[in-house]
C-alpha cells in the first residue's frame, strides 16, 4: 500500500541538495589547525555564510546547534542568564501560550524564574498590546520574550514585526522560535533578535540547527566544553550538518513555496485539502487563521479521539500527526488548543496535516478518500466512552 | 481477521501476536498505557506500565512487522482498576485487581473499542485453551498447568471470548520462551513478575494506609472477644493472613493465630486458630455462566472443582446450590482462608463453568458468615 506523507511539519524528507552536500563534505575536525581541519572549517564557514545570507544576518551571528530545541534551550535560558546576572531584579521571562515545550519547558526549567504567559485569541495570535501593557507595567523584571514565529500545530503566524518593535521601544530582547518557518518565509521580519533554526523541517537531515544570536544580545552558554561557537556552544562542529542545512535552505527558499504537484503552489494544494477534508467530514472545523503557514492543517473532529482517527488513517496509508507532544507515544490534549479556548475534549480530537515540498494531489485525494470511514469508525468508539461517562455520572448522583 | 494484539512488553504477549500474524490475521500491536505517569510504575512490574515496557512492547512489533499504537487507558484504569481495589479493601474484602483489569480494562474497554474501531477481535498471551463448540466459547485450562490462566479469564463472558484469540494456550512456558528467543524477539529472557503493577514498592499495606489513612483498632480474640493488640487499619489484614499481627501474648494454647475476619466498621480485626479458616461452604454473590446450559449440569457434581486464587490448587466441589442470589459451594475437603471478594472459578474438569465473587464463607462448625460477625453481605 502506498504511504502519503501529511507530517512535513514533524519533519520533511531531505532534499537532493541537502544529501549531495552533505556526501560533499570534507572529513576533519574544523577546529584542528591542520590542512585538514582548514578544509573542514572551510566547508563549515561557507554554510555559515550561505545560511547568513538567506537569512540576511551577519555570518558571525549563525550559532550552529545540534537542532531547534538546542536553539531554543540556549536562547531561553542563556540569555535570561546573562541579564539575570547583569542586572538581578530580571526575574521574568515572558512567554506566549502557544509556544512549542521547547521554549515553554526550558523557561519552566529556569530555578528562581518568574515565567508570565502570554494569552491567545481563538486563532492562537498574542495580542500585541497586551505584551505592550505587560512591558510597561514591568519591563525593568522581564530578562526576555519568547514568541515563535508561526505555530507548528495550527500554523497561525504572530505579529513578529509589531511585537519587535514593542520589545524594541523597552530594550527588551526578543527571541523568536522561528523553527517552522524559516523554510518558507526565510528570517522573520524583525531587526537584532534572536531565532532559532532547524535543519530537518526545511529539507536538511536531523541533527542540525542554528541559533541566529545577534552579537548585542547577551547569552550564556547552556553546554561549556571547547568553546567552538563563539564559546557561547561547545562541541565539535557538525561540517557535513552545516553544509546540508545551508544546501536545504538555499534550496528551501529557491523553491517559492513549490509543493511536489507542478504548477500547484503549496497555499494552493493547501485550500484543497482543506476543501476536502470539509467536503469528506461535514462537521470537521478547520482551527486557526489569519496569516498560516503555507503546509498547515489542523482540524478538529468533534466527536472524534485523535489518536483513534491516527490509527485508523495510518492503517489506510495517511500519516499525520495530532501535532502535539507526546509521552511514550500517547497523545496530551493539546496545550495549544486549549490556549485558543478549545475544551479538553476538542484539544484531543485535533488532527494535523501537513504539506511539503514532496506533496502531490494524490495525497490530498487519498486522505480524503479514507477520511470518512474512519472518522465514523473513531465517533463510534468515541461515543461509546462518552456514553459511559455519562452513565457514571448519572449513577454517581443517584448514590 | 482484523486482531488487535494487547502488548504488554513481556515475552508472552509478544509471542502471541506472533503467531496470530502466523495464522494469517492482519494484526495490529496495541499497548496499553494504564498510568498518566508512566515512570512512577514499578519497572519489571507484571504486564503493564512502565516506559521500559512499552518500549519493549514497541521493540517487539518492530521485529514481528506489525504496526504498533500506545492506547491510553489511565483514566478507565484508575476507575475501574485502582480506585476498586482501594474501595473493596477499605470494605474488608481483598480484591484480585489483575482479575479486575482483565474483566473491566483488557477485554471490555479494550475490546469493545477495537470492536468500534472496525477490528474483529482481540489477542492476548494468557495460558487458556479456547475454542468454540455449537457456537459456544469453551475456556479451558492450559496445556502448561504451572501457568495456567484460565481462572483470572473466567469472568469473560462469551460475547467478549468470543472476539478473543489466546494462541498460547497450547504450549508450555518454555515452548514460548524458546520460539521467542527463535523469533529474535528480544524479551525471551525477561522474568516473568506478579506484582501489582501500581503500587510501586511493592508494599500493600503501606500503599493503602497513605490512601485510606491509618487507624488504630483493636485485634481481638474470636473465640473469647479479648482485645489481643492493636493494628493501624484493618484494610490492611486479609482472611489467612499471619505475619503481620505483632501479638506480644501467646495464644493460651500456643498455637499460631491467624487473621479469621475483618470488620471495617469497628475497623477491628479477628484472629484466631487455624481451624477458624477452616471453610468447606462458600456462598457467592451472582455468577457469570460461561455456558448457558451451566446451571443445569451442576445437578451432577463429578468431576466438578473450585478454584479461590489464581494460583490457587483447584478443590473438589460436593454439592452446588444455585440460589436465587448466587450459589452455595460445598467443598469435598475444608478450604482455607477464603475471603469475600476474591473469585471463585468452577471448572469440570479443565474446562471453565462460571465465575462468581466470593460473598461469605464457613464450616460445618460454623454459622456461614461474612467477612466477620455481624457484617452484612456486601452488595455485588
Amino acid at each position: 500500500m502506498p504511504s502519503h506523507y501529511l507530517d512535513h511539519a514533524a519533519t520533511t524528507p531531505v532534499r537532493p541538495e541537502a544529501t549531495a552536500a552533505w556526501l560533499a563534505a570534507p572529513g576533519g575536525n574544523a577546529s584542528s589547525v591542520h590542512a585538514t581541519g582548514r578544509r573542514a572549517r572551510r566547508v563549515l564557514e561557507e554554510a555559515r555564510e550561505e545560511v547568513a545570507d538567506r537569512l540576511s544576518v551577519t555570518a558571525s551571528d549563525v550559532v550552529f546547534t545540534s537542532g531547534g530545541t538546542m536553539a531554543d534551550n540556549l536562547a531561553v535560558r542563556g540569555i535570561h542568564a546573562a541579564r539575570t546576572v547583569a542586572d538581578p531584579t530580571r526575574d521574568t521571562i515572558v512567554v506566549s501560550a502557544v509556544e512549542h515545550h521547547a521554549v515553554l519547558d526550558a523557561a519552566a526549567a529556569v530555578p528562581g524564574a518568574r515565567v508570565h504567559t502570554l494569552p491567545v485569541d481563538e486563532q492562537g495570535r498574542v495580542n500585541t498590546e497586551h505584551l505592550a501593557d505587560v512591558l510597561a507595567a514591568e519591563a525593568g523584571r522581564v530578562s526576555l520574550v519568547s514568541v515563535m514565529s508561526a505555530n507548528n500545530e495550527v500554523g497561525t503566524a504572530q505579529p513578529i514585526a509589531e511585537i519587535s518593535a514593542v520589545c524594541r521601544s523597552v530594550g527588551v530582547p526578543l527571541h523568536i522560535d522561528a523553527v517552522q518557518s524559516v523554510g518558507w518565509w526565510g528570517a522573520p521580519p524583525a531587526e537584532g533578535v534572536a531565532f532559532s533554526v532547524s535543519g530537518h523541517k526545511f529539507g536538511a537531515p536531523a541533527g542540525i540547527g542554528a541559533l541566529v544570536l545577534p552579537a548585542g544580545v547577551p547569552c550564556q552558554p547552556l553546554i561549556v566544553g571547547g568553546g567552538q561557537e563563539r564559546k557561547v556552544h561547545s562541541g565539535t562542529l557538525n561540517v557535513a550538518g552545516a553544509a546540508a542545512m545551508a544546501a536545504a535552505l538555499a534550496a528551501a527558499l529557491d523553491s517559492n513555496l513549490a509543493s511536489g504537484e507542478p504548477g500547484t503552489p503549496l497555499p494552493q494544494l493547501r485550500a484543497e485539502l482543506e476543501a476536502g477534508v470539509v467536503a469528506a467530514a461535514p462537521e470537521a472545523r478547520i482551527v486557526g487563521g489569519g496569516d498560516r503557514l503555507p503546509g498547515v492543517v489542523s482540524a478538529v473532529f468533534d466527536g472524534c479521539e485523535a489518536d483513534a482517527l491516527l490509527m485508523l488513517l495510518d492503517a489506510a496509508g495517511i500519516e499525520c500527526s495530532t501535532g502535539s507532544a507526546c509521552t511514550a507515544g500517547i497523545p496530551e490534549p493539546s496545550h495549544v488548543l486549549a490556549a485558543m479556548g478549545a475544551d479538553p475534549a476538542t484539544a484531543r480530537s485535533a488532527l494535523r496535516f501537513s504539506l511539503g515540498w514532496t506533496s502531490t494531489r494524490a495525497d490530498v485525494e487519498a486522505l480524503v478518500d479514507a477520511l470518512p470511514e474512519a472518522v465514523a469508525r473513531a465517533r463510534r468508539a468515541s461515543a461509546r466512552q462518552s456514553g459511559r461517562r455519562t452513565s457514571r455520572r448519572l449513577s454517581g448522583t443517584a448514590v | 481477521m482484523r486482531v488487535v494484539a494487547a502488548m504488554s512488553g513481556g515475552v508472552d504477549s509478544a509471542v502471541a501476536a506472533a503467531r496470530a500474524v502466523a495464522a494469517g490475521h492482519d494484526v495490529t500491536g496495541v499497548h496499553f498505557a494504564l498510568s498518566a505517569d508512566p515512570a512512577a510504575r514499578r519497572e519489571g512490574a507484571r504486564g503493564c506500565c512502565t516506559l521500559s515496557d512499552a518500549r519493549d512492547a514497541r521493540r517487539a512489533a518492530d521485529v514481528i512487522g506489525i504496526p504498533f499504537y500506545v492506547w491510553d487507558l489511565a483514566e478507565r484504569f484508575a476507575e475501574d482498576v485502582i480506585d476498586d481495589f482501594l474501595s473493596e479493601y477499605a470494605a474488608g474484602r481483598t480484591p484480585n485487581p489483575c482479575v479486575r483489569c482483565n474483566e473491566r480494562i483488557k477485554f471490555a474497554a479494550v475490546l469493545d473499542r477495537a470492536l468500534d474501531l472496525g477490528f474483529d477481535a482481540v489477542c492476548t498471551g494468557h495460558y487458556a485453551r479456547l475454542d468454540q463448540r455449537h457456537g459456544i466459547p469453551r475456556l479451558r485450562r492450559a496445556v502448561d498447568a504451572g501457568k495456567d490462566q484460565s481462572y483470572v479469564l473466567a469472568v469473560l463472558d462469551a460475547d467478549q471470548l468470543t472476539h478473543t484469540l489466546l494462541p498460547l494456550g497450547d504450549s508450555t512456558k518454555a515452548d514460548v520462551r524458546q520460539e521467542a528467543a527463535a523469533r529474535g524477539l528480544a524479551v525471551a529472557r525477561k522474568p516473568d513478575s506478579h506484582d501489582i503493577c501500581f503500587i510501586p514498592d511493592g508494599d500493600t499495606r503501606a500503599w493503602l494506609a497513605q490512601r485510606l489513612g491509618a487507624t488504630n483498632g483493636p485485634i481481638v480474640d474470636a473465640d473469647t472477644d479479648e482485645v489481643l493488640g492493636e493494628h493501624q487499619g484493618s484494610y490492611g489484614f486479609t482472611i489467612g493472613q499471619r505475619r503481620g499481627l505483632k501479638l506480644t501474648r501467646p495464644a493460651s494454647d500456643g498455637r499460631p493465630r491467624y487473621v479469621v475476619g475483618v470488620e471495617p466498621g469497628s475497623n477491628t480485626v479477628f484472629v484466631g486458630g487455624v481451624h477458624r479458616l477452616a471453610a468447606d461452604r462458600i456462598r457467592t454473590a451472582e455468577p457469570l455462566w460461561l455456558d448457558p446450559q451451566g446451571a443445569a449440569a451442576l445437578e451432577e457434581p463429578q468431576d466438578l472443582w473450585a478454584q479461590i486464587r489464581a494460583h490457587g490448587e483447584p478443590m473438589r466441589v460436593s454439592e452446588v446450590e444455585a440460589g436465587e442470589s448466587g450459589l452455595l459451594i460445598r467443598l469435598a475437603e475444608p478450604a482455607r482462608a477464603v475471603a469475600a471478594g476474591q473469585t471463585v472459578v468452577l471448572y469440570r474438569g479443565d474446562q471453565v463453568v462460571a465465575s462468581a465473587t466470593i460473598s461469605h464463607s464457613g464450616s460445618m462448625d460454623l454459622p456461614v458468615s461474612g467477612v466477620a460477625p455481624g457484617v452484612p453481605a456486601p452488595p455485588r
